[in-house]
């Protein structure tokens, strides 16, 4: 055992093992995540220090940013919690209901993560669009999707969607059907029994995918733009902004905008993590 | 009827957990509200995918594929792929290998770490390595003397695509080959097979449904990636133009069948993308 620490050179780094490879496979990795993700990630966070405090400050709350911001978070805020209901719904039918189709259905569930965001664009624009299959139905009623926030959202709703669904689905297969039975023979009413059983169990979840799909929205681009109207300050979204900004060559302001917005996904992950530890430590407290 | 016994099914029906007209009614309601839900947000958008593609008839949509700017999209986004997945699939197998293998320091912050592309915008994806190597970035004026193009050209592509893509297979392995364990490795180890061996006769069959799954969702991802690659291609016509993008530029000159004929390619291959996916799931892979 020691001769194994001795000859890997890491003793205290790591445990010894009789498995080869731990060199290479380790270096392998740290070289390839170094390379591709973490220096070009610290190449934005220096590009960003590179401005002077005042500047900085200056770019990230420019009123052409806040009002990206707002629609950002906002849209996404929204998106979020409409899922919050119809994701817990379709996790719902999925879980409980035997119909027909209920197989297929599962499986096109995932499939706003497969389709490309520029597709999703195009064709949410082509249905919400004043002429389109559903914007037409909606026109005479003075709702107009396509190019206005509404639409921004529901293009940031469609692609989230399936964070939710796919969050709360096991956590709702592993509500125990014989406490939902318990509770109705000892008199509880169906109210009472969701708000008693099943959502104790499936929150945590519902929390996650809440938090997942909104850091998704967040950051999405490709299928928003075609349906976003693109004006500034109106339906404007932060990652549209940045792009702007690189394409005029303002490479510090494009940074600093970018910061402000790994800033936040950094926060997402924290929050996702937090959660995740949190569901997992009352599931294991219901003493099963 | 009144004052008669109640028959033996009478009295079944009021126990707990029997279906009662409110159990029925509240059965269809979830499932009106999901298929509505899904119809509006994702089916009509996969259908206008094709009725556009095909709107003026079989003919013109085979035309749009002799568009020799549609077919060097094409060609770009193979040549993209065909590096992007081979090297993130063996970025995925090295690092499921040092981190489920092993013990070591330092191990759930490298996962955090791998995972980190996934909370972060495309937008931002792309735009590090422009930063890094724009004519503004930190190396710009070093490439541009050496007469080295990596921004809008097909290099930032494929990092930009790698950069997004980069978990995908790692974080279907790393789970798996924590929780299958190291018993056979370590068999065939202190049986005298050697590192590679005991990876390709032991490891691999064992890991190879989540292989197969890593692999599909990451080239999924990589031939529809947006906005990363958005922002490093230039959009040049022909030359740096890849399918999604390219999906963009006939758009917006209004050649709807041309933008739909390339995007119905990008939904066939997410269909595809979910039915293997969906086999790989029958074939017993469950994901964690």
């Amino acid at each position: 055992m020691k001769a194994a620490a001795a000859e890997a050179g890491t003793t205290g780094f790591r445990q010894p093992s009789v498995l080869p490879g731990f060199g290479l496979t380790f270096g392998f990795t740290t070289f390839f995540l170094s390379t591709i993700v973490l220096l070009p990630l610290a190449a934005l966070v220096l590009m960003a220090g590179s401005m002077d405090w005042h500047s900085f400050v200056h770019t990230i709350t420019h009123p052409r940013a806040l009002g990206a911001y707002r629609l950002s978070f906002g849209a996404s805020l929204l998106a979020a919690t409409i899922n919050l209901v119809f994701g817990f719904i379709i996790a719902w039918t999925l879980v409980r209901y035997r119909f027909p189709g209920r197989k297929l259905i599962d499986a096109l569930i995932d499939m706003p993560f497969a389709l490309p965001t520029a597709v999703s664009g195009i064709a949410l624009t082509t249905v919400f669009a004043q002429n389109g299959w559903i914007g037409r139905y909606l026109e005479p009623f003075g709702i107009k999707v396509a190019y206005t926030w509404i639409g921004v959202t529901v293009a940031l709703t469609l692609i989230s969607m399936p964070f939710m669904v796919r969050t709360v689905q096991p956590a709702l297969e592993e509500v125990q059907k014989d406490l939902e039975d318990a509770a109705e023979t000892l008199g509880a009413g169906r109210f009472y029994i969701f708000r008693r059983i099943i959502l104790p169990t499936v929150l945590p979840a519902m929390l996650t995918g809440f938090t997942l799909a909104f850091a998704r929205a967040v950051g999405e681009y490709g299928s928003v733009i075609f349906i976003a109207g693109n004006l500034p300050m109106k339906t404007e979204i932060t990652p549209l902004l940045i792009v702007i900004k690189l394409e005029e060559f303002d490479y510090k302001g494009a940074a600093a905008l970018g910061v402000v917005m790994l800033a936040i996904s950094f926060f997402m992950l924290l929050a996702i993590n937090l959660l995740q530890a949190w569901g997992r430590r009352r599931l294991s407290g219901v003493g099963r | 009827m009144a004052g008669q016994p109640m028959t033996v099914q009478d009295e079944l029906a009021t126990r707990p957990g029997h279906d009662n007209w409110l159990t029925h009614i509240l059965r269809w309601m979830f499932i009106l509200i999901s298929l509505a839900f899904l119809a509006a947000l994702l089916f009509a958008p996969l259908a206008t995918v094709f009725a556009t593609a095909f709107e003026k008839g079989y003919e013109a949509y085979l035309r749009s594929f002799n568009d020799p700017d549609t077919r060097s999209a094409i060609r770009l986004t193979l040549t993209a792929v065909s590096v992007v997945v081979p090297l993130n699939t063996l970025f995925g197998l090295a690092a499921a290998w040092a981190i489920a293998k092993f013990e070591f320091r330092g191990k759930s912050f490298l996962i955090t770490l791998i995972d980190l592309p996934l909370a972060i915008s495309p937008v931002i994806s792309g735009m590090v390595y422009v930063l890094l190597f724009g004519l503004q970035g930190w190396f710009g004026a070093w490439l541009q003397e050496h007469d080295i193009s990596i921004i809008f050209a097909l290099p930032g592509i494929i990092l930009a695509t790698m950069l997004v893509t980069f978990p995908y297979v790692a974080r279907e392995l790393i789970p798996l080959m924590q929780q299958l364990g190291n018993d056979e490795e370590e068999a065939a180890i202190t049986l005298g097979a050697g590192g590679w061996m005991t990876f390709f006769r032991v490891t691999l069959p064992k890991v190879r449904w989540g292989l197969v799954y890593g692999i599909i969702l990451c080239n999924a991802r990589a031939m529809g990636e947006f906005g990363a690659v958005s922002v490093v291609s230039g959009h040049i016509r022909g030359v740096t133009n890849t399918m999604p993008l390219h999906i963009e530029t006939l758009y917006q000159e209004y050649n709807y069948v041309g933008a739909f004929a390339v995007a119905s390619l990008l939904t066939m291959l997410a269909i595809l993308t979910l039915v293997i996916k969906t086999l790989v799931e029958r074939a017993g892979y469950k994901r964690h």
